[in-house]
């Protein structure tokens, strides 16, 4: 079976949290709007600590930080795109592009990093280490922030 | 990924995920997600590729004019995994006297270090350092062939790390010897794990480990789960 094939099977078996009151923020205008991106790759700058397995902390990522590498500890999925361009995973190139042609308002000056192989119960990062990252990004004047899984 | 778009949400900041699982963003609902089917490891679809990535970050945020959600949509374009293996030279055999792997490896440094060199920045040395490479390969292939996991002397006493900066070192190195646009998911690791010498030690030394009773996590993870 192909890798990607037999990973989105996982998915479809792997159980979720409830949100059951879902937070609904209405978005300030793009054109006027800070933006960051927050990863589930576990990128991290070489210089920083690496992640660990099963760690459920995070990595603020400077803007013009380009020394970042891969801390993901699955082997489940290609590693070579990051390799050859960074902005596969982390856009922060094409941020940059945005804010120069006024789309977005502004690249945030930090973004965040976790890692995506967290254990099931997802408590952590819900109730702890989330909610410190969204405080410090909201401190930074964040509006919107782009996702990026791998 | 769905986790913190709904954290960051409650925190007053707006949210748009680029999701890569649909079973997944369905079931938990984040406010706004736009689902792309494009090789995991690649949420942006295709890397060296700007005008595509631009693309898909305009229709990202073009959802954040919906006036109620939770909103899904998707990216019209597939991209598929080429499990194909990518066209990588091998060094010639340099020295009979070692392993096949650990000679590999010795061969591979001038292409890693060219990689190094034009990225500025490696994802190996979670456990080892390049330097360190060939003679992670020589353990491994000491457990292949008999040598008991516990005792071979694993750095970090990790095989997912060792193997995670094995593979990176090949991965790495192999992008300076292919010609042509960025290949496809998934090629590089079907080449390193199909084509090379490391590749195959690997997987040899991963089912030696599983016969010689060590846990599941101890060699499942030194390689993809479908292999």
């Amino acid at each position: 079976m192909a890798g990607d094939v037999m990973m989105r099977g996982v998915g479809d078996s792997l159980p979720v949290p409830e949100f059951d009151a879902a937070a609904w923020v209405v978005p300030k205008q793009l054109a006027n709007a800070t933006v960051a991106i927050v990863t589930s790759a576990a990128l991290h700058r070489s210089t920083d600590e690496g992640f660990q397995p099963g760690d459920t902390e995070y990595r603020l990522l400077p803007s013009d930080a380009r020394d970042l590498v891969l801390g993901h500890w699955s082997p489940n999925f290609d590693r070579s795109g990051i390799a050859i361009d960074l902005n596969v995973v982390f856009p922060i190139d094409r941020l940059d592009e945005l804010a120069a042609q006024g789309v977005i308002g502004a690249v945030a000056p930090r973004h965040a990093s976790f890692a995506g192989n967290q254990p099931d119960d997802v408590a952590t990062i819900r109730i702890d280490s989330g909610p410190r990252a969204a405080a410090e990004l909201k401190a930074d004047g964040v509006d919107i922030v782009l996702l990026t899984p791998v | 990924m769905s986790t913190l778009a709904h954290v960051f949400e409650a925190a007053g900041i707006a949210t748009v995920t680029l999701a890569a699982t649909k079973s997944v963003v369905e079931r938990m609902q984040p406010p706004r997600a736009l689902f792309c089917e494009f090789p995991l490891g690649r949420p942006l679809g295709k890397p060296g590729d700007a005008e595509f990535q631009h693309d898909v970050l305009a229709r990202a945020f073009a959802i954040l004019d919906a006036e109620t959600g939770p909103v899904l949509e998707s990216h019209p374009q597939v991209i598929e995994a080429d499990e194909t293996p990518l066209t990588c030279a091998l060094p010639p055999r340099f020295d009979p006297s070692l392993p096949p792997a650990v000679d590999e490896a010795n061969g591979m440094r001038k292409a890693f270090d060219r990689a190094l060199q034009r990225r500025g920045v490696t994802s190996v040395g979670r456990v080892v350092e390049p330097d360190g490479i060939p003679g992670a390969l020589q353990i491994l292939d000491d457990i292949a062939n008999g040598v008991h996991w516990k005792e071979a002397g694993i750095p970090g006493s990790n095989t997912t790390a060792l193997c995670h900066d094995i593979r990176t070192y090949y991965e790495e190195a192999a992008l300076e010897l292919v010609d042509g646009p960025p290949p496809g998911g998934r090629a590089a690791e079907a080449w390193y794990f199909e084509s090379t010498q490391a590749g195959r030690t690997v997987m040899a030394a991963r089912a030696a480990i599983k016969e010689q009773g060590a846990p599941h996590p101890a060699w499942f993870y030194m390689a993809p789960g479908h292999r």
